[in-house]
C-alpha cells in the first residue's frame, strides 16, 4: 500500500491523468439559438483533473451525483475522448494504448447496474468468454470453457453456473459475473464505477471482500468510483473528492478521514448519518450542488461554504500541497480554516 | 392506544405457477408521534407492507389474511372511494422518486391547494396561504414566488421537500415514507431527514419509515422492524437493535455495514442471498444462511419470541435452545 502522493521515482504509474477535461455541448438546436439570440452552451463535466494511480493500489473518486466522477471513469478507459489534457496508461498515451489490442486487454471496467450490464439473452459462459474471444486470447473451445470455469470459481460461483442465464441470479451474483467477465482478459487495471451501490449491504460486503481478495491475489490496480465514503474508506489507498467537475482534495485515505481539509470534504463527512448513535449533533451543509452548465465564479463551492470570502468569489483555487494532501481551497491555503473550526465541527 | 395496528397481515400474489406469499404473518403497531423504521434487503417485503397499509397494492397482489386498523377501525377491507378519502386525509405517503409523485402538468401550488381543499374544510384562498406556509416550513426559499412553479423547475432535493409538504399538508395522523431519501445526494439527505423528523415530532404524526439505509434509521426511528423473506425477523427499540441485535440475521445485517470511522481488513458478510418467494425453505426462512442454525430451525417456523429488550423470530430464544444461545 502506498501512502505517498508522488510515486517513487523510477516506477511508472499504472494510470496518469494529466489535466484531463471533458466538455459536452448542450446547446439548443441552431435555429432555436438564432431565434432566441443565444450562444452555445457547454457543460464542463470534467474540468482539469490530474492524478496518478501507482501500480497495485486503489484510487477512489467520491462526490455527489453530477460531479463528474463517472465521466472520469469513462475517460480513463477511453469510452469518451478527452476535450483537453491527456491520459497515460502505463507510460503510453491512452489513444495509442487503445489502438493496440494487447494493451487494451490490460484494462477493464465494472459497471454499477448488474441488471443492465449483462446481456439477458446470453448464457453466463458466453458473457464471461466474450473478452477472451474478442481479444483472441484462447481459440480452443475446451480451453475457453476451462478458463471460464476457473473465473467463475474465482469469483465464488460454480463452473456449472455457466449454462444459466443472468435472470437466474440475484444482484450480488450478477455483479460476480461482471467481475468474472472483467477478469477474463487478465487485466491489470480495473475501473469500477459504483460497483456496489445497486446492492444490499450484506451483499455489498461480499463484493467488496471479493474485490480486495482479487487485488491481493492478482496485484490489480483499481480506480474506484463511489458516493459512499464508508465504502471508499474500506478499499482505498488514496481518495480524491470531486465537486462540479474538479478535484477539491486528493489525500491518502487515512489522512482524509483523520483530517479532512477542504470544507466540502468536511461537509460530506458531516452529512453521513451516525450509526454509532453518539448523539452527535449534525449540521447539514446548506444549499445544493449548482448547475455545471453555469457554475459559480471563483471557487465553485463558495455559495455553500461557511469559510468563503471575497477572494473565493473571484479567484479559482488551485490544488496546493497541504501536509500529505493536495487541496484546492483559499481558506486552507491562508490558514483561515483553522479559525473556522468552530463553524464546521470536526 | 396504538394509532396503527397491523395484525397477522398476509399478502398473496396468485400466479400461473401457484400462489406466492409476499407477506406472511406480519404484525406490529405504531403509537402517535412514533417513528417505526422498517429495514431489510430488497425483496424482503418492506415496501409491500407500506403499500398494503395505504391500500395501494399492485394487482394481482391482495390481502389474503389479517387486519389493518387505524385508530381501532379496520381499513384493509374498505371500498376504493372510502379508502381514497382516508389516504391523504389520515395517511400521507412519501415515495422514493419525487418526480413520479408530483403531477408534471400542475404547478406545485395547485397540487397543494387541491389536496387541502379536498381534505380540509377550507376555501382556496386560505389554502393558498397555508400552502405558502408549508413550503416555507419544509425549507423552500422564496416560497411566495415559487408556489406557481412547475415540478420540473425544482431540483431533486427541493422536489422531495414539495412531496413532503404535500404529504403533510392535510395533517394526516400517519405518514408512510418509502425510501424518502434514497434518490437524494448525501448532503441533501441529511437536510431532508432532519426536517422530516422535526415535523413529525412537532405535529405528533406517526411515521412508518421504510429504508435500506441503517444510518437513516439510527438517526430517525424510535423502533425498528427487520424484515426477511416477507416476515418480521426482529422488532425492538432502535438503540438495542443497532447495538445488540438478537436475531442472527439482524446481527449479520448490522455487522456488514462498512464502518466509517476505521478501516477493516475484511468486512463481515452474510453468505448467500435471500431465497426467492417461490423457494422459501421450510422452518425458519433464514436457515440457509444462518451461522447458528440447529435442527429445530429446519422443522418449525419461529414466532416472534422475547429476546430481552427486543422480540426476535429465532429458536435460539426459545426454551431448550442449544448452549450459549442468548448472547
Amino acid at each position: 500500500m502506498s501512502t505517498s502522493l508522488t510515486p517513487r521515482p523510477g516506477t511508472t504509474p499504472m494510470l496518469s491523468a494529466q489535466n484531463i477535461a471533458r466538455y459536452f455541448d448542450v446547446s439548443k438546436p441552431l435555429l432555436q439559438r438564432m431565434i432566441a439570440r443565444e450562444g452555445k452552451r457547454t457543460l464542463r463535466a470534467v474540468d482539469g483533473l490530474s492524478f496518478d494511480i501507482p501500480k497495485g493500489t486503489t484510487l477512489s473518486l467520491v462526490g455527489e451525483s453530477g460531479c463528474g466522477k463517472s465521466t472520469v471513469a469513462r475517460l480513463v478507459v477511453g469510452l469518451y475522448g478527452t476535450s483537453g489534457g491527456r491520459v497515460m496508461f502505463d507510460g503510453q498515451d491512452l489513444s495509442l494504448a487503445r489502438a493496440d489490442s494487447k494493451q487494451r486487454s490490460r484494462m477493464q471496467m465494472i459497471f454499477q447496474d448488474p441488471y443492465a450490464s449483462l446481456n439477458p439473452r446470453w448464457r453466463v459462459v458466453d458473457i464471461v468468454a466474450e473478452p477472451i474471444r474478442a481479444f483472441g486470447l484462447l481459440d480452443d473451445k475446451q480451453a475457453i470453457l476451462r478458463r471460464v470455469g476457473e473465473l467463475l470459481t474465482q469469483v465464488g460461483l460454480s463452473p456449472l453456473d455457466g449454462s444459466k442465464y443472468p435472470h437466474e441470479f440475484s444482484g450480488g451474483q450478477r455483479q460476480r459475473i461482471s467481475i468474472a467477465r472483467a477478469l477474463s482478459s487478465n487485466p491489470e487495471f480495473l475501473v469500477c464505477d459504483e460497483p456496489t451501490s445497486a446492492l444490499d449491504v450484506s451483499v455489498q460486503a461480499q463484493i467488496l471482500n471479493l474485490m480486495k481478495e482479487l487485488q491481493t491475489r492478482l496485484g490489480l490496480t483499481y480506480l474506484f468510483i463511489s458516493h459512499n465514503l464508508a465504502v471508499v474508506r474500506q478499499v482505498s489507498d488514496r481518495i480524491g473528492v470531486m465537486y462540479l467537475g474538479k478535484l477539491v482534495e486528493l489525500a491518502p485515505a487515512e489522512s482524509l478521514f483523520s483530517r479532512p481539509r477542504h470544507p466540502y470534504t468536511r461537509a460530506l463527512m458531516e452529512a453521513i448519518p451516525d450509526l454509532e448513535m453518539t448523539g452527535r449533533k449534525r449540521i447539514p451543509v446548506g444549499g445544493e450542488v449548482p448547475s455545471p452548465i453555469s457554475p459559480p465564479p471563483g471557487c465553485t463551492f463558495h455559495p455553500r461554504c461557511p469559510l468563503a470570502n471575497e477572494r473565493c468569489r473571484i479567484e479559482v483555487p488551485l490544488m496546493t500541497l497541504a501536509g500529505d494532501a493536495m487541496v484546492a481551497c483559499h481558506a486552507v491555503e491562508e490558514g483561515r480554516d483553522q479559525e473556522g473550526r468552530g463553524a464546521l465541527p470536526r | 392506544m396504538s394509532l396503527l395496528q397491523v395484525k397477522n397481515l398476509r399478502v398473496e400474489f396468485p400466479t400461473r405457477r401457484g400462489t406466492l406469499v409476499a407477506l406472511d404473518d406480519v404484525s406490529f403497531d405504531i403509537a402517535p408521534g412514533e417513528v417505526l423504521g422498517v429495514v431489510g434487503e430488497s425483496g424482503a417485503g418492506k415496501s409491500m407492507t407500506g403499500a398494503a397499509i395505504i391500500g395501494l397494492l399492485e394487482p394481482p397482489g391482495r390481502i389474503a389474511g389479517g387486519q389493518i386498523l387505524l385508530e381501532g377501525k379496520r381499513i384493509d377491507n374498505l371500498p376504493y372511494e372510502q379508502m381514497r378519502r382516508i389516504r391523504g386525509r389520515q395517511i400521507g405517503a412519501i415515495f422514493q422518486d419525487p418526480l413520479t409523485t408530483l403531477n408534471p402538468l400542475y404547478t406545485i401550488g395547485r397540487q397543494l391547494i387541491e389536496t387541502m381543499t379536498t381534505h380540509l374544510p377550507i376555501g382556496p384562498g386560505e389554502a393558498r396561504e397555508k400552502a405558502i406556509g408549508w413550503l416555507e416550513h419544509v425549507g423552500i426559499p422564496a416560497a411566495r414566488e415559487r408556489i406557481d412553479s412547475y415540478p420540473h423547475e425544482f431540483s431533486g432535493g427541493m422536489r422531495q421537500r414539495v412531496v413532503i409538504a404535500l404529504a403533510l399538508c392535510a395533517e394526516p395522523k400517519l405518514i408512510v415514507a418509502d425510501e424518502p431519501t434514497t434518490a437524494l445526494d448525501v448532503s441533501i439527505q441529511a437536510q431532508v431527514i432532519a426536517m422530516l423528523k422535526t415535523l413529525a415530532r412537532e405535529k405528533g404524526t406517526a411515521m412508518m419509515l421504510v429504508t435500506h439505509d441503517m444510518g437513516v434509521i439510527a438517526e430517525t426511528a424510535d423502533r425498528v422492524a427487520v424484515m426477511y423473506a416477507g416476515r418480521i425477523s426482529e422488532i425492538g427499540p432502535v438503540r438495542e437493535l443497532v447495538r445488540h441485535a438478537r436475531h442472527p440475521y439482524s446481527k449479520g445485517l448490522m455487522d456488514s455495514i462498512p464502518p466509517l470511522d476505521r478501516r477493516v481488513e475484511r468486512l463481515q458478510q452474510i453468505d448467500g442471498s435471500m431465497p426467492r418467494l417461490s423457494a422459501i425453505p421450510k422452518g425458519c426462512p433464514y436457515n440457509t444462511r444462518c451461522p447458528r442454525v440447529f435442527d429445530r430451525c429446519y422443522v418449525e417456523r419461529p414466532e416472534l419470541l422475547d429476546a430481552g429488550t427486543t422480540r426476535a423470530a429465532c429458536w435460539l430464544y426459545a426454551e431448550g435452545a442449544p448452549q450459549g444461545a442468548s448472547v
